[in-house]
């Protein structure tokens, strides 16, 4: 039989790697974003002065803008869910959060 | 179409709009009720003031120019929005932390708050936001000129316009930027005024591409062929510049002033910068997305040579849309307004913090440090820095004739402030950065920046553009068209490369090669350990500053009730009820922190050193900060605590494995001794009785000497049982006394006559002094006789001079009486006297030994049950022992 506590810490355990890894996501769509932004266009204007076509450009940009601002969105929600529960989790709320953290 | 009054006139009502939402936002803000005024909405609004005149009218006509390249001003800080969690979220934190006032204070702060490096900031971004003004006021002038040519004004000198514009501007910002020096640097008022600007620029701008789209073209589809149709049709950009601009716009995000105030300066909460980060990308994609459609069709229908940086305003215009175009109008105006508010607040308070403060301080030093309303100085060198930046953006604009180059300056601009991005970022990311480090790479890059960029676009004459034709000093390589003798075909490309390249090469090897001072090591650690400790650092020694000096000094800065509150909680804090607070190190420190807000890092650092006399960090200081060290510390303190434990409970197991080890051997010794004891007395009376049992071997007289052993022997078993017995009873503390009245000279008589049955009895002389002796003893007579007979018996026993003698002494010593027993032998040997009370402890002399040894054990046992004791004095010519009696018992006595 699992006593209470040793349950409700696996839990947040779960959940701080979980949070770890939401981070790390949150870390790496800027890096997918530089690739998807700058890749093509390196690899295609290179070769040839004429390019392609602005219209299939813009339309490519725009929608690789959107998804990632929609990918950033979804992360950005998920890790302040998880900051928001656990702050409820603690008896007392996270100091980052105060508007006055600055002084004491 | 609407005349030039009208149009005034709408956008003076627009104005006095703006200045009613600032007042009413301030006002709530100040009851605490403006709860919209704090979320993620407002926060991403207020960050639009990215998106300037600039990039308002100025995207078209790059789009009608250089196609998709407009974008890259979008993608830069869309890609470092999404990635807040890297560099945004750091810089937000430690500017909450640290209670950063600017960018040049973030900088100055991090780097051992030098005023020095501030002021270096501080004019950079001067100098690199001077044009980007001068560009909004054109923009506004140029917009009002459009509506202005067919009309009965079109004299109207567009300078006229934008002397108004700045006016009205410094105005506004003076209102409410300087209101009061808030101890946050927080402004309600301007930030929501600002918002409100930016969904007007939004709906103008969204407004006039919908009416381009599906009322001028035939929707997305039509308008995407129309592109294709269009000269724009092609792309022409290369890979380099495309990664160029992006990498140099989102440099551009994290530097440029007014960015850093509402980024930082302006964050209520931290967290409204996780929607920020997908609601701001959003916006920019929203304001750019138009942005080609109205390039097409402004190319299509436009007539020849008509400015394409306009068209957002003439192709409604043109069109016969009044309404729309007024839109166009504000949402330009708008955009112009927003950033120049926000930059010369921005700039104004790095001014006045960096540069006029600590002037007016060191020219005031001599004074009274104390005297004066320091309030009054901060809040009129603001107001004077906002006047004096619009100054120079209108004097900029005038300068440079209000042409087309000061499009070109955007980007000219966004390198210069980019300049400072090597210290900021290593300044939040690596410990090892210097202050000389980045004052290097920030002065080189900078100079660079100047010369091969700045200059050239500047439009100079006379000597200078001389030598930036011929090269400085005449020479070639120092040519700002070609530098190093690199013939790069964009310049700004190439003034990219050399001048962020050579910044970062400077800034890590002098960083590398310089030593930081104590202050700057423990900003660092500060810095780019953010996250460990947000809380307060020890940044101050015991100071010498009284409370008095700095509550005066508080009050200039802060005013009267601010100061007088932060005290009266520091000193309820300290545990006072009344009076000033102790100036502790963690007080000056908080106290700094507070001044900080007001006037900036280095300022108040400046100030509070001034009445505490020294910035010095000790060592100490410095440990307790970096927290890894700390830490560190911590665990080896844990561990070390930890260790003392395991030592102190391995000796004292040590010393119990010792202990019974011992009572191991000793138990095996006494059971050897009580067996050899016992079988000494067992064999002879075994022998004696089988001689017995043989008949007739014996005779008479035979037998009775054989019975008289044997009766000896059993004698002396049973006295051995006795002893034994004895002992063991006194041991365990199972020993009853039956206390009686006696005299101790009548238990000394008994004794000695008990001593003199015995065999040696005869030969031992006792002396005595029976005056000495009229002790009355309330004891167990018996025992107490019993020890006296066995220290009599042993004289008799043991003493080896002939004649023996034993002296009885009683002592009355104060609070006590002692019986002293003397005799006039040889003494125990030192090495022995140790043992002589231990059970079967027989002291190996030449006379043959009668008792088990056990005598001076119960002896000493009984002695204490009674109360009293029994000690061997040593010092005396023969054996002496002395015994002490129990003080309880001596009832009566003299």
């Amino acid at each position: 039989m699992i006593s209470r506590g040793t349950r409700r810490r696996l839990f947040l355990e779960r959940r701080t790697y979980r949070r770890n890894r939401l981070q790390d996501a949150a870390r790496l769509v800027p890096v997918f974003g530089a690739l998807l932004f700058f890749g093509p266009v390196i690899i295609l204007t290179s070769q040839s002065t004429a390019g392609a076509e602005t219209s299939v450009w813009a339309v490519y940009f725009f929608t690789v803008w959107a998804g990632l601002i929609v990918l950033s969105a979804v992360l950005s929600r998920a890790l302040s869910r998880i900051a928001d529960g656990e702050n409820e989790e603690k008896t007392q709320p996270a100091s980052k959060s105060g508007p006055s953290a600055g002084g004491r | 179409m609407l005349s030039f009054d009208g149009l005034v006139a709408v956008c003076v009502f627009y104005v006095a709009g703006l200045f009613a939402v600032a007042f009413l936002a301030e006002k709530r803000a100040a009851e605490g009720k403006a709860r919209w005024l704090s979320s993620p909405i407002t926060y991403t609004l207020s960050l639009s003031i990215y998106t300037t005149a600039w990039t308002f009218y100025g995207a078209v006509g790059s789009a009608a120019r250089s196609g998709l390249e407009y974008l890259t001003i979008y993608l830069g800080p869309t890609l470092i929005f999404i990635g807040w969690f890297w560099i945004l979220r750091k810089m937000v934190r430690i500017g909450r932390a640290q209670r950063v006032t600017s960018i040049a204070d973030m900088i100055s702060s991090r780097y051992g708050k030098s005023g020095p490096l501030a002021a270096l900031v501080t004019v950079l971004m001067v100098i690199g936001a001077t044009p980007y003004i001068a560009l909004q006021l054109q923009s506004v002038a140029l917009s009002f000129a459009v509506f202005a040519e067919p009309g009965p004004r079109a004299s109207l000198n567009s300078d006229v316009i934008a002397v108004w514009v700045a006016g009205g501007l410094a105005l506004f910002t003076i209102v409410f930027g300087t209101r009061s020096l808030d101890m946050n640097e927080r402004h309600p008022g301007l930030v929501s005024a600002i918002a409100v600007e930016a969904i007007v620029k939004l709906l103008a701008l969204l407004a006039v591409g919908i009416f381009v789209v599906w009322g001028l073209g035939d929707g997305a589809g039509d308008i995407l062929a129309r592109i294709e149709a269009s000269p724009m049709s092609g792309w022409s950009s290369n890979g380099a510049r495309w990664v160029g601009l992006t990498m140099l716009s989102g440099a551009a995000i994290l530097c440029l002033p007014r960015m850093f105030q509402v980024l930082v300066v302006e964050n209520s909460d931290e967290r409204h910068l996780a929607t920020a980060s997908w609601a701001f990308p959003l916006y920019m994609l929203l304001i750019s997305l138009f942005v080609l459609p109205i390039a097409v069709v402004g190319l299509e229908l436009m007539p020849e040579g008509s400015n394409p940086d306009l068209f957002v305003l003439t192709l409604p215009l043109t069109l016969g849309q009044d309404g729309l175009a007024l839109l166009a109008l504000l949402g330009g105006f708008s955009a112009a307004t927003s950033m120049v508010i926000v930059a010369a607040l921005a700039l104004s308070t790095m001014v006045s913090n960096h540069i006029i403060m600590p002037i007016w301080l060191s020219a005031t030093r001599h004074e009274n440090p104390m005297s004066g309303d320091m309030r009054q100085v901060a809040l009129f060198a603001r107001r004077l820095s906002i006047l004096g930046i619009m100054a120079l953006g209108l004097i900029y604009f005038r300068l440079s004739g209000g042409s087309e180059a000061l499009a070109a300056m955007g980007l000219i601009a966004f390198l210069g402030v980019a300049q400072v991005l090597p210290a900021l970022l290593g300044g939040i990311f690596w410990r090892g950065a210097t202050k000389a480090g980045a004052a290097t790479g920030i002065a080189v890059g900078f100079a660079i920046w100047a010369w091969v960029l700045l200059l050239p676009n500047a439009h100079v004459s006379g000597w200078l553009q001389e030598a930036l034709n011929e090269g400085f000093l005449g020479l070639a390589w120092l040519r700002p068209a070609s530098p190093l003798g690199i013939d790069g075909t964009d310049p700004l490309l190439t003034a990219m490369v050399l001048s962020l390249g050579l910044n970062v090469v400077f800034f890590i090897l002098v960083s590398l090669l310089t030593f930081p001072s104590p202050l700057e090591r423990l900003q660092g650690a500060q810095f780019v350990n953010v996250y460990d400790h947000t809380e307060m650092p020890l940044g101050w020694k015991g100071s010498t500053g009284t409370a008095d000096d700095l509550l005066i000094m508080a009050r200039r800065v802060l005013g009267a009730g601010p100061a007088a509150r932060l005290f009266q909680t520091a000193a309820r804090a300290q545990g006072r009820e009344t009076g000033l607070p102790e100036p502790k190190p963690d007080f000056i420190e908080h106290l700094e922190r507070e001044l900080a807000g007001s006037v900036g890092a280095a300022t108040a650092h400046a100030m509070v050193g001034q009445i505490t006399g020294g910035a010095n960090v000790s060592v100490k200081d410095l440990l307790a900060v970096a927290d890894e060290t700390a830490q560190i510390m911590e665990y080896s303190n844990k561990l070390e605590a930890k260790s003392a434990e395991l030592v102190q409970t391995a000796a004292r197991l040590r010393e119990a494995n010792q202990k019974l080890t011992e009572l191991s051997v000793q138990k095996d010794a006494f059971l050897s001794q009580i067996s050899h004891e016992l079988r000494t007395p067992m064999t002879s009376i075994r022998a004696f009785s089988e001689i017995l049992m043989q008949d007739g071997a014996v005779d008479e007289e035979a037998l009775a000497r054989f019975s008289r052993i044997i009766h000896d022997e059993s004698r002396r078993l049973t006295r051995l049982l006795d002893d034994l017995l004895d002992l063991s009873v006194l041991e365990d503390g199972r020993v009853t006394l039956n206390e009686t009245n006696a005299l101790l000279s009548e238990v000394l008589d008994r004794s000695i006559d008990a001593t003199s049955a015995l065999q040696d009895s005869a030969r031992l002389t006792i002396h005595r002094n029976p005056e000495t002796e009229q002790v009355a003893l309330v004891t167990d007579v018996d025992r107490l006789s019993q020890v006296f007979i066995n220290l009599i018996s042993n004289a008799q026993k043991y003493c080896e001079a002939e004649p023996p003698e034993l002296s009885i002494t009683v002592l009355h010593l104060p609070g006590r009486v002692e019986v002293e027993f003397a005799d006039n032998g040889a003494g125990i040997p030192v090495g022995q006297r140790a043992v002589i009370f231990e059970k079967f402890a027989r002291l190996e002399t030449g006379r043959a030994a009668q008792g088990a040894g056990l005598g001076l054990a119960i002896s000493r046992e009984i002695m204490l049950r009674l109360g009293g004791g029994l000690a061997y004095v040593p010092g005396q010519t023969g054996t002496a022992f002395r015994v002490r009696l129990p003080s309880m018992a001596l009832r009566g006595a003299s």
